[in-house]
């Protein structure tokens, strides 16, 4: 479970995030929908530990992430905005790399990593070279290492930005796997659509602030609007900046 | 197994598949030292001696009034050559090194037992002239002298009477200080591998991965960064230390390239040089991979990187540079500046002298002191914020 209470975080004079609050529970998809600048990935990067919130709390699985943040990290599988991959190894060394930095033993590492090579359907990309990997492959690489340690809680950072059709709907499906797995799945788009189609929990981001924190269904009932793209566009105040 | 382990492990074996990275420190860096080395030795040998020892042509204006000095010079191995119009713009233009010009008045004044003039002329600083004016200097003053001490004695006298003050030389260079002066540029060379060796890993490492974007996630892992920073800077290290051993290998077969015999010399670059000069490197070789991390981490692209090092590079010629053009009398303090005193030090190897303990103590304290600084300065980098977020 991931508790994010009331954060700010300012770059000069600009707000990047402007008190921002909500939770996102276990065996949920959570969804931060907002226009491109509306604070979404500055504030994933609060949650990851990358950058330190000016004020206000962070909570993974209770733990404080500005009191011990290697601990929140242990608990966190992360897709960041960056997904670079290493492109002389291939795609298997890529995630061991990243299962080793996480202290797993040997064995682990083989038995995790070719689960997640099954999962993700990567099964022939994942002894090649990384370089010259097609957008989607690179997506599946980069999530696989950020599970390989098999964690509770899912980061993902506009995960089908850049994905043709057979793509996204191949992560969408895995998305839904992982929540049944339990997991707390966090995810920011600015795809309405996306949202739409897959969060338990909706939370809008605009300014910098959460402008609406509901479920789909309440979140109808509350514009009034019966189609959800009309309720987005409504509750944002314009539909600048989002995709259908 | 320890993260810091694993980094390392992994920017080797990375590494090791980048044909860029692995020419730099495994050919370029090491073999751009030996190589040049061998050859301008050889140029330079071999000019030296072909000028000692072949017959060289001068003109001589006048030539038919001194036919006595002409002879000298002959069998000097200095032939007379046809007089030149103008011997002013001759050696100007190059073409003659130097042009002797015999008095018009020789003859007559000769005759009457007066002083007469030979005048030479040429280019002071045109430097590969000046061993055939010197070699006519000398041949025309002992003429001189010759001459000289004939008249006395013609007059009854001791010719030593006319000398009274005698230069005897005792030089105290032997063969193998000589040949430290002429390679007193072999410390940069050393300096340079380990500089070359690092530096694309270096900037790989670090602006690389920026760029690349991998940077991010990787700091996501749960691991502190100073354990990263540790595994990078191992990984560097790694290469620029191999990369000075071929270096030192390299330089120890310099010996069979060069006819260091004909020059007199003697050159000792076999294995208790090398291995002494590995002891004085250790600290730069850290010194180094710190220095090309923090400024690469400073950097925002791989291209902006390559640049700042280029600037970084002109820092290990300045103790060269400057011994070079002012000779200093070495202090104690000097050994423990970086650089500094590795310079000092490997030239104390080059002429035999050795390095004592004391001077070894103080490279390596000086050295490991600054390496520590520059390593602190780039842990502090690495846990900005703005290091992990590229673009």
């Amino acid at each position: 479970m991931i508790e994010v209470k009331d954060l700010y975080r300012a770059f000069g004079d600009v707000k990047a995030v402007n008190g921002v609050s909500f939770t996102a529970r276990d065996g949920e998809i959570t969804g931060l929908l907002g226009p491109n600048g509306a604070g979404k990935t500055t504030t994933l990067r609060m949650l990851y530990t990358l950058m330190k919130p000016d004020s206000g709390q962070v909570l993974v699985d209770g733990v404080d992430a500005a009191v011990d943040p290697q601990a929140v990290r242990r608990q966190l599988g992360v897709l960041p905005d960056a997904r670079g991959l290493y492109k002389r190894l291939t795609a298997s060394e890529n995630i061991d790399y990243f299962a080793r930095l996480h202290g797993m033993p040997e064995r682990l590492v083989a038995s995790r990593r070719e689960a997640l090579i099954d999962a993700l359907e990567m099964r022939d990309i994942a002894d090649r070279r990384t370089e010259g990997f097609s957008q989607g492959q690179r997506v599946k690489t980069a999530i696989a290492r950020a599970l390989v340690h098999d964690p509770r809680n899912v980061l993902l950072d506009e995960p089908t930005n850049g994905l043709d059709v057979m793509a996204t709907r191949a992560m969408r499906r895995f998305m839904r796997q992982l929540k049944d797995e339990g997991r707390c799945v966090l995810f920011s788009s600015h795809i309405m659509q996306e949202v739409a189609a897959l969060c338990d929990r909706i939370v809008v981001i605009a300014h910098g602030r959460v402008v609406a924190d509901e479920s789909p269904d309440a979140l109808r009932e509350q514009t009034g609007e019966a189609n959800l793209e009309d309720a987005f566009v409504k509750i944002i105040g314009t539909d600048e900046g989002l995709a259908a | 197994m320890n993260s810091s382990i694993v980094v390392f492990m992994k920017e080797v074996r990375e590494n090791l598949r980048d044909r860029r990275t692995l020419i730099n420190a495994l050919i370029t860096g090491p073999l751009l030292g030996p190589v040049m080395f061998i050859m301008l030795m050889n140029v330079m040998v071999n000019r030296e001696l072909a000028k000692v020892d072949q017959p060289i042509s001068v003109p001589v204006i006048g030539a038919a009034l001194a036919p006595n000095l002409v002879a000298s010079l002959k069998s000097a191995g200095i032939d007379a050559l046809p007089a030149v119009s103008d011997p002013e713009a001759a050696v100007h233009d190059q073409r003659a090194d130097v042009v002797i010009r015999i008095a018009p008045d020789y003859a007559q004044a000769w005759n009457k037992g007066q002083p007469v003039q030979v005048e030479l002329i040429y280019d002071s600083s045109r430097r590969d002239a000046s061993t055939p004016v010197q070699r006519v200097r000398s041949v025309v003053e002992s003429y001189g002298r010759r001459e000289g001490a004939m008249r006395l004695i013609a007059r009854g006298m001791a010719p030593i009477t006319a000398w009274p003050v005698q230069v005897a030389d005792r030089d105290q260079a032997t063969s193998q200080s000589r040949s430290a002066l002429m390679f007193s540029f072999l410390p940069y060379f050393f300096v340079l591998t380990v500089f070359l060796g690092g530096m694309y890993l270096a900037i790989d490492v670090t602006a690389g991965e920026r760029e690349r974007q991998s940077m991010e996630p990787l700091f996501v892992n749960p691991v502190a960064r100073w354990k990263i920073l540790a595994g990078k800077l191992a990984a560097i290290c790694v290469f620029s230390t191999v990369s000075l051993f071929l270096s030192l290998a390299a330089f120890a077969t310099a010996p069979f390239f060069i006819p260091i015999e004909k020059l007199g010399i003697a050159l000792d670059l076999g294995f208790s040089f090398a291995s002494r000069v590995v002891l004085l490197m250790l600290p730069l070789i850290i010194l180094m991979a710190a220095l090309q991390s923090l400024v690469a981490a400073f950097a925002k692209s791989y291209r902006e990187a390559q640049t700042y090092q280029s600037i970084l590079m002109i820092i290990p010629v300045l103790p060269s540079a400057l011994m070079s053009v002012m000779p200093i009398k070495a202090e104690a303090w000097m050994y423990a500046v970086p650089l500094l005193g590795q310079n000092l030090g490997i030239v104390q190897l080059l002429r035999g002298d050795g390095v004592t303990g004391q001077q070894v103590l103080l490279c390596m304290a000086g050295g490991f002191a600054a390496a520590a600084v520059a390593v602190a300065a780039t842990a502090y980098m690495y846990r900005s914020e703005r290091l992990a977020i590229s673009g």
